[in-house]
C-alpha cells in the first residue's frame, strides 16, 4: 500500500511560495485504481508529481512523505526519498500527450530496450515488446516506427504498453485520454482496465472527466484547493457523497435522457495564495455557516473506508434530495430561465470579486506600442 | 417561415501534398441541411476532431471559401457569388470562439473592442453604443463599470468568455455561431454558460449554431442536432430523438462511447488471448 502523510508540495515563483498540495493524507491499498478529481488548479497534476517523484525546481516538497510499500533491489523501501531509481520497472507513468513524450526522432521499439531495467538483452525484449503489443490490438511492426508516423490513438496505446510492459506495481496518468475522441478514448481505457486486472498494478488516475472516474476507478479522491476533501469507493461517490463539493462536482453536467435543468457550480476556487480562512469551499457552498467560515473542517473517516472533511455531513443527503428535484428544463418558462440564468452570474460575480484581488493572469498589463495601438484585430475575431 | 440555416452541396476540399503524390481531403463532402422555423433555434453539430465541424463553421462565417456548394442564414445566401456585403452579413452572423483570448487583442482594453462593434457593425455611435454595450454585458452578467478600461489578461478566463459573448450580441444578430464555446471552462461551471445560450435565444431571438464533441450538453440545448463523420452529416433531426432512439451506426457508435455516470461500458475482451 502507498502511504502519504501530510504531503506539502510547494511551487517558487517570483511572487513567493504557494501551496499546491497542502497536507494530503492518504492511504491507497495495493492493486486498486485511484481517481483524483477537482476543477482545473487544485492540485492534482501537482501531487502526481509528488508520487511520481518529479521534484525540482519550481516544485518541492515542503513536508510528509510518501512510502510505497515495497522495497527495492537493494531491499530498502522506496520513499519519496528514492523513487526515481524505480522509474519504468516498477513506478511508470502514462502521460496526457504521448507526442511530447515519446523522443520523435527515435523508433518506437528502441523507445523500450532504453529502459534502463531493460537493456541487457535487447533481442530477447524485443521480440516479448512484439508479442505485447500484439496483445493489446497493434500490429507488431508498429513498434518499427517513428512516433509521428502512428495516429494519435495508435500511440497512446503505445504510451500504455510502455507503462505497463514491465508490470510495475504503481501506474501513474494523468489525464492519458483527454486529447483523444471518445471511441478511441474507450477503447484504451478498457484496454488499461484488462491489464490491470491481469497484472493487479495499483494505478492513480487524474481525470477532469466525472464520466471517466465511474467507469475506470474504484476509489476517488476529491481535490479542492490543494487539499483532500473526500475519498472513498467510487460507487458511493457518486451514489452517496459525504462533501458538497463532490455532490455539486458530480452532477453539473447533463446527461443523455435526463432533462432536469443543471445550474453548474458558480464560482472559482479561492486562490492559493490566500485562501479562506475555514473551509476553503465556503465561499461556494450551498450548505456553509458561520463555523464553515472560521474552522476549518479536518479529514476524518465517516463511514469505513470512506472520509471527509465537512461540518455539514448530516445536511448533503437533503442537497442531494433537492438537486433531484430540480425542474425539466421543459418546465422552465422564459422569465424563470432567465432569473436563474442571471443569479447564477450574480453569484459567479460575488464569489469571484471575493477570491482574489490580484488580476487572474501572472503576466503584467502589457505596454501598448504605438504601431500595434491601431492593428485592430478584425472586431470579428478573424485568426 | 424562415431559412434559419440552409446548405445545398456544400464541399470543402484540401489539397495537400506535392505535385507528384496528391492527397485530396474533403473537409466537407456534400453538406445538405435545410432548418426552417419562426422562431429561434439552437442547432447543435456534433463528431469526433476531423469530422469538418469547424470547416463547415468557418463556411458559414465566411471565413473558408466552400469549394462547391451553396449556404443560406436567415433566407439570404452568404457563400459565394451574390452573398451579401460584409457589414450587412456582420450584422446578421457572428462567432464565439473556444478561446476567448483570441476574439481580443491583448493589447486593447475589452471595452474598446464593445465599442467598436457597436459603432462598426451595429452604427450605434456615442449613447447609442454605450447603450447598446450597456445592455450586452448586462445580459452576460458584466458590469460595464468592471470592464471599462481592462485588458483581457485582467479578466479571468469565464468573464473573458462572456464579454466575447456580449460582444456578438451587441449587433443582435440572427445566429451565433460558437465553436467549441465552452470546453476551455471547467466542467463544474460550463451549464452556466450552456443555459445562458439557452436564455440569450429567448432573449435576443437569436439563433445559435453550437458546434461541439460534448453529446450531453448538446442534448440539453438544442432543438436540432447534426451529426457529423467524414466531411458528412449522416443524422440529423430533432435533438431529443437523434440521441435517444439514434439511427445511423455512427451515431449509436458515439453514443456508446461516452462515459456516462448511469451504467458500466460493456466489457468485450481488448487483450487478445496469446499467452496471457
Ligand atoms: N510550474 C509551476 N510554477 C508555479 N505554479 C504552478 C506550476 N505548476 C502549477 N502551478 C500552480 O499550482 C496549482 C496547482 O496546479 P496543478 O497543475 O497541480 O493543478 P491541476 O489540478 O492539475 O489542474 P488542471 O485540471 O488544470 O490540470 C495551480 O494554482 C497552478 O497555477
Ligand atoms: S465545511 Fe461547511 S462550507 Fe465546507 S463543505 Fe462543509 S458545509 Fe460546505
Ligand atoms: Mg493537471
Amino acid at each position: 500500500m502507498i502511504q502519504l502523510k501530510n504531503v506539502v508540495a510547494e511551487y517558487t515563483t517570483k511572487r513567493g511560495r504557494m501551496k499546491a498540495v497542502d497536507g494530503v493524507d492518504l492511504v491507497i491499498p495495493d492493486g486498486v485504481i485511484v481517481g483524483i478529481a477537482g476543477e482545473s488548479g487544485c492540485g492534482k497534476s501537482t501531487l502526481m508529481k509528488v508520487l511520481y517523484g518529479d521534484l525540482g525546481f519550481p516544485l518541492s516538497l515542503a513536508s510528509g512523505s510518501v512510502d510505497y510499500g515495497f522495497t527495492n533491489d537493494k531491499g530498502q523501501p522506496v520513499t519519496d526519498a528514492n523513487v526515481q531509481r524505480e522509474w519504468f520497472r516498477h513506478v511508470s507513468i502514462i502521460p496526457q500527450s504521448s507526442m511530447s513524450s515519446l523522443n520523435p526522432v527515435i523508433r518506437i521499439r528502441e523507445q523500450f530496450v532504453d529502459f534502463p531495467a531493460t537493456s541487457k538483452d535487447k533481442k530477447a525484449t524485443l521480440a516479448k515488446v512484439r508479442e505485447f503489443v500484439q496483445r493489446i490490438g497493434l500490429p507488431p511492426e508498429s513498434i518499427d516506427a517513428y512516433p509521428h508516423q502512428l495516429s494519435g490513438g495508435m500511440r497512446q496505446r503505445i504510451m500504455v504498453a510502455l507503462a505497463t510492459f514491465l508490470e510495475p506495481e504503481v501506474i501513474l496518468a494523468d489525464e492519458p485520454t483527454t486529447a483523444l475522441d471518445v471511441v478511441v478514448q474507450k477503447e484504451i481505457l478498457l484496454l488499461l482496465l484488462e491489464l490491470q486486472e491481469k497484472m493487479r498494478n495499483t494505478i492513480i488516475f487524474v481525470s477532469h472527466d466525472m464520466g471517466v472516474h465511474y467507469q475506470l476507478t474504484h476509489q476517488m479522491l476529491i481535490m479542492y484547493a490543494g487539499k483532500a476533501v473526500e475519498h472513498g469507493p467510487t460507487e458511493e461517490i457518486f451514489r452517496a457523497p459525504l462533501h458538497p463539493y463532490t455532490l455539486l462536482l458530480t452532477s453539473a453536467l447533463p446527461t443523455i435522457g435526463d432533462d432536469r435543468a443543471r445550474q453548474g457550480l458558480p464560482g472559482s476556487p479561492p486562490s492559493l495564495w490566500d485562501p479562506p480562512k475555514g473551509c476553503r469551499f465556503a465561499p461556494r457552498c450551498p450548505l456553509a455557516t458561520e463555523k464553515c467560515r472560521t474552522e476549518e473542517p479536518p479529514l476524518v473517516e465517516v463511514r469505513p473506508g470512506h472520509s471527509s472533511a465537512c461540518h455539514h455531513i448530516d445536511r448533503i443527503p437533503q442537497l442531494q434530495a433537492d438537486l433531484a428535484k430540480a425542474p425539466s428544463l421543459d418546465d422552465l418558462d422564459e422569465a424563470r430561465l432567465l432569473a436563474q440564468v442571471q443569479e447564477n452570474l450574480r453569484r459567479e460575480h460575488e464569489i469571484d470579486a471575493t477570491a482574489d484581488a490580484a488580476p487572474p493572469s501572472e503576466v503584467d498589463r502589457p505596454e501598448i506600442p504605438s504601431e500595434v495601438a491601431d492593428t485592430v484585430a478584425p472586431a470579428g475575431g478573424e485568426r | 417561415m424562415t431559412t434559419v440555416l440552409k446548405a445545398e452541396g456544400l464541399r470543402k476540399t484540401y489539397k495537400l501534398g506535392s505535385f507528384t503524390s496528391r492527397v485530396t481531403i474533403n473537409a466537407l463532402d456534400d453538406i445538405n441541411l435545410d432548418i426552417v422555423s419562426d422562431d429561434p433555434v439552437i442547432v447543435s453539430l456534433v463528431g469526433e476532431s476531423g469530422s469538418g465541424k469547424t470547416t463547415l463553421a468557418k463556411t458559414i462565417l465566411r471565413l473558408v471559401e466552400p469549394t462547391a456548394g451553396k449556404a443560406w442564414v436567415h433566407d439570404q445566401v452568404v457563400t459565394g457569388s451574390g452573398g451579401m456585403g460584409r457589414l450587412d452579413f456582420m450584422r446578421m452572423v457572428q462567432p464565439i470562439f473556444q478561446n476567448p483570448f483570441d476574439a481580443f487583442s491583448r493589447y486593447r482594453t475589452v471595452d474598446t473592442y464593445l465599442h467598436e462593434t457597436a459603432a462598426r457593425i451595429a452604427g450605434l455611435n456615442g449613447a447609442k453604443g454605450r447603450d447598446a454595450v450597456d445592455e450586452a454585458l448586462s445580459s452576460v452578467g458584466l458590469d460595464y463599470a468592471d470592464v471599462v478600461g481592462k485588458y483581457p489578461n485582467q479578466f479571468s478566463g469565464g468573464e473573458l468568455q462572456r464579454a466575447s459573448i456580449a460582444r456578438a450580441l451587441i449587433p443582435h444578430p440572427q445566429l451565433i455561431v460558437a465553436d467549441e464555446p465552452v470546453s476551455m471552462i471547467d466542467a463544474s461551471r460550463r451549464m452556466i454558460v450552456i443555459n445562458l445560450f439557452k436564455a440569450l435565444k429567448e432573449q435576443y431571438r437569436t439563433s445559435f449554431l453550437y458546434i461541439t464533441h460534448d453529446l450531453a450538453t448538446a442534448y440539453y440545448i438544442s432543438d436540432y442536432i447534426a451529426v457529423m463523420s467524414k466531411g458528412r452529416i449522416v443524422e440529423f433531426g430533432a435533438a431529443r430523438d437523434v440521441l435517444s432512439t439514434p439511427r445511423h451506426d455512427y451515431t449509436k457508435l458515439l453514443l456508446s462511447s461516452i462515459p456516462t455516470l448511469t451504467h458500466k461500458w460493456d466489457r468485450t475482451p481488448a487483450l487478445a488471448s496469446t499467452g496471457a
